[in-house]
């Protein structure tokens, strides 16, 4: 996984609240055994028509969006499924933040193994960043980890809250795996502890 | 002690290690695994020289991509990109050693249904699988949630999640249903009030009189739905039914081990007195057979409602609600019984098993279908046998509708059932997302009983009118 640090980019407004997975990558990409190339599908429906022409007045269509590589989005997005597509898809296109004033939970939590940082703002900052980026390439945000902060492109800052254990992962590139196996002893004994305790189990 | 929920009690039970800032590592009794959110992990395994450390708890079964027409053995009824996800879920199970119930076996199934049928979901256990719907466990009162792809490798790879905890919501159905209203217009009443993040965080415990007298499959139905409230979990309490539902089952505990279990089983409760951070009360009565009008689950109204004007919300909801409207063909004031609809489609975890069939056939006897197509889904191949066994198929057929093969299905359309743009469909799934069941295709949600009825009339329909219900 990459690491996250500090990230200065285009930001791409999307207000829409409840943006779900099927939005985010619809179920027909899903198909795919690997974790990569699901970019182009990115928003598909949402992006082209059945022929698969673009949609030109589709955000990540405008010549000013074509690089954003962060989303400001409306309430309560990513909820739906649990497909890990949606974050590869999004970490695909070239988007490593999503900023918003809530996420579904197991989106949330997909984003910190993929390298995506999706950040929690109160409405009006969340409002205030909409409209920055609105401004297309005129406007860049920068999302400082480390710092826990956004700034937007008139020097305005918002704090935010992160876990600090994903935090650390996300800084630094870590594998859950990895760490976890370093407990294999506490696991061996949880496992001997229930053979007793609930054998049925 | 200080007194517990009943989540508490579980969480409490599976902590394997916690760190000084509360991050848990929480251990899994059971893993469900399908074949569109595993192969990667697979991959990650194979690519790190991982086994999977539990084989013996880990239960695969293929469901979204799998063909529910008769003529499925085959393979052309596959698209190529099915055939390989599928293909490498038979090898994965098998290359890993773990328990797999293939295609051609009668016990195949969505693995929701799978799970609890086979009684590998107990009361008392976590258990996760790469799919949100994996809340329909809760029923159980076991700890049940979905879980992206790298943490279905994590828990293949260790048999536990990195986990923080929770907070506590209950949400209480008081008194008794009504005629004609079942665990699904319950589910989809209290996502109407809460909103589709009225969970988010939180672990739904539903209790309540309603609660209690729901059949199991009733409460698999309203945990399911936990989800689409933003919960990633929903639980109820097992009792009297719980234990006999799960009794004899082939993964059930026997003979000393039942009695240990049960003895167990029997403090998996809410103390008196334990703290929730948020308390939901619905009262059973007030609920009536709902339909959803939008592309949201929390776009639910009381099938006697008309279609809402987009500036009766708030916030951003006004311009979700007029894309919604734009996307579904509707218009605000429009009755919902004046709706047309082309297709049916009765199955999903959801609302696939015994009792859902039972209920749609029992609006269905000696009718015929008034839209272009129906179809029925059961949950599994032993959903299905049992029907047959019934007489519920006949009644299905007879009626119209195609008696197919278990799987996913039309809930999201990832093998070839799939609705046409603009065509309508009354559905018993779960979500009503835009695209969900095909490109431009509009999804009304609602009960099995409620999917019949507007089978017969060709329009959504309130199911008490055809059972001769006052409403």
């Amino acid at each position: 996984m990459d690491k996250f640090t500090t990230l200065t980019g285009i930001a791409a407004p999307m207000p829409l609240v409840n943006i779900d997975t099927d939005m985010i990558i619809p179920k027909q990409f899903l198909k795919t055994i690997q974790r990569s190339g699901l970019g182009k599908n990115l928003f598909d429906e949402m992006r082209y028509t059945q022929d698969g022409a673009e949609i030109a007045d589709f955000i990540l269509n405008q010549p000013a969006y074509r690089k954003s590589q962060i989303l400001v989005a409306g309430d309560n997005f990513g909820c739906g499924s649990s497909r890990e597509h949606a974050p590869w898809a999004l970490l695909d296109f070239g988007i490593r933040c999503v900023i918003s004033t809530s996420f579904a939970d197991i989106f949330y939590n997909n984003c910190f193994k993929n390298g995506i940082l999706p950040v929690v703002l109160p409405q009006d900052a969340v409002d205030h960043l909409m409209d920055d980026a609105r401004k297309g390439e005129n406007a860049r945000i920068t999302v400082d980890l480390e710092a826990q902060t956004v700034t937007a492109s008139d020097g305005k800052t918002f704090a935010f809250e992160v876990d600090a254990f994903k935090k650390h992962c996300l800084m630094n590139g870590l594998d859950d795996i990895g760490l976890t196996l370093e407990k294999a002893s506490a696991i061996d004994s949880y496992e001997a502890r229930n053979a007793t305790l609930r054998p049925w189990a | 002690m200080a007194p517990r929920t009943l989540y508490d009690k579980i969480w409490d039970d599976h902590v394997v290690h916690q760190a000084e800032d509360g991050t848990c590592l929480l251990y899994i009794d059971r893993h469900l695994v399908h074949e569109v959110t595993s192969p990667q992990a697979f991959e990650g395994l194979r690519m790190t020289g991982r086994k999977v450390r539990a084989p013996e708890k880990t239960i695969a079964v293929p469901d979204h991509n799998v063909p529910t027409t008769l003529d499925r053995a085959n393979a052309a009824t596959m698209t190529e990109d099915s055939r390989i996800q599928v293909a490498a879920l038979d090898k994965n199970a098998k290359d890993f050693g773990i328990n797999y119930y293939p295609v051609t076996d009668v016990r195949q199934g969505i693995v929701h249904i799978v799970g609890p049928e086979q009684g590998w979901t107990l009361p008392g256990m976590t258990v996760v699988c790469g799919d949100s719907h994996t809340a329909t466990h809760g029923a159980f009162g076991s700890l049940a949630h979905g879980i992206g792809t790298s943490e279905v490798e994590h828990v293949l790879a260790t048999q536990t999640l990195i986990q923080r905890k929770g907070k506590n919501m209950k949400v209480e159905i008081t008194g008794s249903l009504r005629p004609g209203v079942t665990a699904k217009d319950i589910t989809l009443s209290v996502i109407g009030a809460t909103g589709t993040a009225g969970g988010t965080g939180y672990v739904i415990e539903y209790c309540g009189q309603a609660i209690r007298e729901l059949s199991m499959e009733g409460r698999m139905t309203v945990c399911n739905m936990a989800i689409e409230g933003g919960a990633r979990a929903g639980l109820i309490a097992p009792d009297e039914k719980t234990f006999e539902y799960v009794k004899g089952r082939p993964h059930a505990p026997k003979g000393a081990k039942w009695e240990a279990a049960l003895a167990y089983w029997k403090t998996l409760y809410t103390d008196e007195g334990a703290h929730f951070d948020k308390v939901v009360t619905i009262r059973g009565e007030d609920i009536a057979p709902v339909v959803t009008w939008g592309t949201s689950p929390e776009d639910v109204l009381p099938i006697t409602g008309v279609v809402p004007a987009p500036e009766s919300f708030t916030g951003g909801k006004v311009e979700a609600a007029k894309r919604s409207l734009d996307y579904m063909g509707l218009t605000p004031g429009q009755k919902l019984t004046d709706i047309a609809i082309d297709t049916v489609f009765i199955g999903s975890c959801t609302n696939g098993r015994i009792e859902d069939l039972r209920a749609a056939a029992a609006i269905l006897k000696g009718k015929k279908i008034a839209v272009k197509r129906a179809m029925v889904v059961p949950g599994s191949g032993l959903v299905r046998a049992q029907a047959e066994e019934e007489g519920l198929a006949q009644i299905f057929i007879d009626a119209g509708f195609e008696w197919r093969l278990a799987g996913c299905s039309m809930c999201l359309a990832m093998n070839p059932d799939q609705l046409q743009p603009g065509e309508r469909c009354a559905a018993t799934s779960n979500r009503n997302f835009e695209g969900r069941q095909g490109r431009g295709g509009r999804t009304h949600l609602m009960s099995p009983a409620m999917a019949a009825a507007a089978a017969i009339t060709g329009h959504l329909t309130d199911v008490r009118e055809l059972m001769g219900e006052t409403v």
